[in-house]
């Protein structure tokens, strides 16, 4: 057993130009240098992406999923942020 | 987090499966379900990992340099594999050292397959195409599985598998289209990779202990005879296409269902692999365990390197 284990990184790729980077999965590597090589051979081996970025995953602050209600109920809450809420007369177009 | 009692922490999480809610790493879980989990998803890692040494021990001797090529990318689509799959074992809080220091022990299983030699060039043919296609019809539904990560690598590795399954069909094509004597050899390759690769799909159902939880969990959506009756019923038909004969003389079609039924399988070699005594079981986890003491020093290098950066950065 190795003494010192690399650390776990996520991966993020942009496919091509014009969309986000998006997550991907994991790996293991020990610096972010080699995180990105080996980001290229596990994750893009087939032209899946254009950009790669790599963030240790210990540095990654997640919301908690029992806090999601509290969270994201007062978006559902608040129809009136759709276009749908509101009536518009028949005869009116470009709106 | 509010005081919620077990019980109903447990209808909720089954309330969430039965509504195809995916599960995602931090929410609750049973630990059970986590427990099943970690213990499949890294049989499936080790399977991926160890079922690169039976291909390459033919890399160095294929045919040509576009059958190289080919092997040496579909050896190393193994490998990614195995490592989406450890990663999503972590995700469940699985060591990934541990992991697999299990599979070194034999305290871990993968799958009974890879313990079988390959004798001929033809056997790259015989496990492309079976070995690979059983996978797939394993794999297939699992990028339905209730858990997020592990469906998500499936969807990775299927886009990837049937590659794998072409090129394996091809050199079998191309061997019982030649002479005699390659045809010959692709048959000999079918008659000893046939029934392993029905065992692929484990037990019977009736024998099968954990198939009804999974099934409930979603972890798993068919049982092990429906993979494999659709496995033979697709594959019967290929092997015909190509002239070669499947090894059974009992096999019998059904008009009714259509589907082709398979004689016994010796289910008896099935558990004597498993346990241990397959002829190459141990030839396997010794090249395992030799690579991963052969790599120390290179990557403990790599981590004195690491940290030889991170310090000139800081100074
Ligand atoms: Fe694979
Ligand atoms: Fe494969």
């Amino acid at each position: 057993m190795s003494k010192k284990e690399w650390p776990l990184w996520e991966v993020f790729i942009r496919s091509k130009a014009g969309l986000n980077h998006k997550h991907v999965g994991s790996l293991r590597a020990a610096d972010a240098k080699m995180a990105v090589v080996n980001a290229r051979d596990v994750y893009t081996r087939r032209s899946e992406g254009i950009s790669i970025w790599v963030v240790e995953s210990k540095d990654v602050y997640a919301s908690d999923p029992s806090d999601a209600d509290s969270l994201f109920e007062p978006a559902d809450s608040k129809i009136y942020r759709h276009p749908t809420f509101y009536d518009v007369p028949d005869g009116i177009s470009h709106m | 987090m509010n005081e919620l009692s077990i019980d109903k922490l447990k209808s909720r999480f089954q309330e969430k499966i039965d509504n195809d809610i995916k599960i995602e790493p931090n929410d609750w879980m049973p630990d059970d379900y986590r427990q099943t989990l970690i213990r499949q998803i890294s049989q499936h890692a080790h399977s991926e990992i160890v079922g690169m040494l039976p291909e390459g021990n033919w890399i160095t001797r294929a045919p040509n340099l576009r059958r190289k090529a080919v092997l040496l990318a579909k050896v190393q689509d193994e490998a990614g594999h195995g490592l989406y799959l450890y990663s999503a074992a972590e995700t469940l809080g699985a060591d990934r050292e541990e992991t697999i220091d299990d599979l070194h022990t034999g305290k871990a299983k993968y799958s009974s397959i890879f313990n079988y030699p390959t004798l001929t060039w033809a056997d790259m043919g015989a496990i492309g195409w079976l070995v690979d296609g059983a996978a797939i019809m394993n794999q297939v539904p699992l990028c339905r599985c209730s858990y997020g990560p592990y469906a998500r690598a499936m969807v990775r590795v299927c886009k990837e598998e049937s590659f794998h399954q072409r090129q394996g069909f091809e050199i079998m094509s191309t061997l019982a289209n030649g002479s005699p004597e390659q045809k010959a050899m692709a048959q000999d390759a079918l008659n000893r990779f046939w029934w392993p690769a029905l065992m692929m799909f484990g037990p019977n159902d009736a024998e099968s202990k954990h198939t009804e939880q999974s099934m409930r969990w979603k972890i798993k959506r068919n049982t092990n005879d429906e993979l494999r009756q659709q496995f033979i019923d697709v594959t019967v038909p290929q092997a015909a296409m190509i002239g070669l004969t499947i090894p059974d003389k009992d096999m019998q079609f059904n008009e009714d269902t259509g589907n082709y039924i398979h004689g016994p399988i010796n289910w008896d070699e099935f558990w004597e692999v498993v346990k241990g005594n397959g002829p190459c079981n141990k030839d396997r986890i010794d090249v395992r365990r030799r690579a991963k003491e052969n790599g120390e020093w290179v990557r403990e290098a790599a981590n004195a390197y690491a940290e030889k950066r991170a310090r000139r950065k800081s100074a």
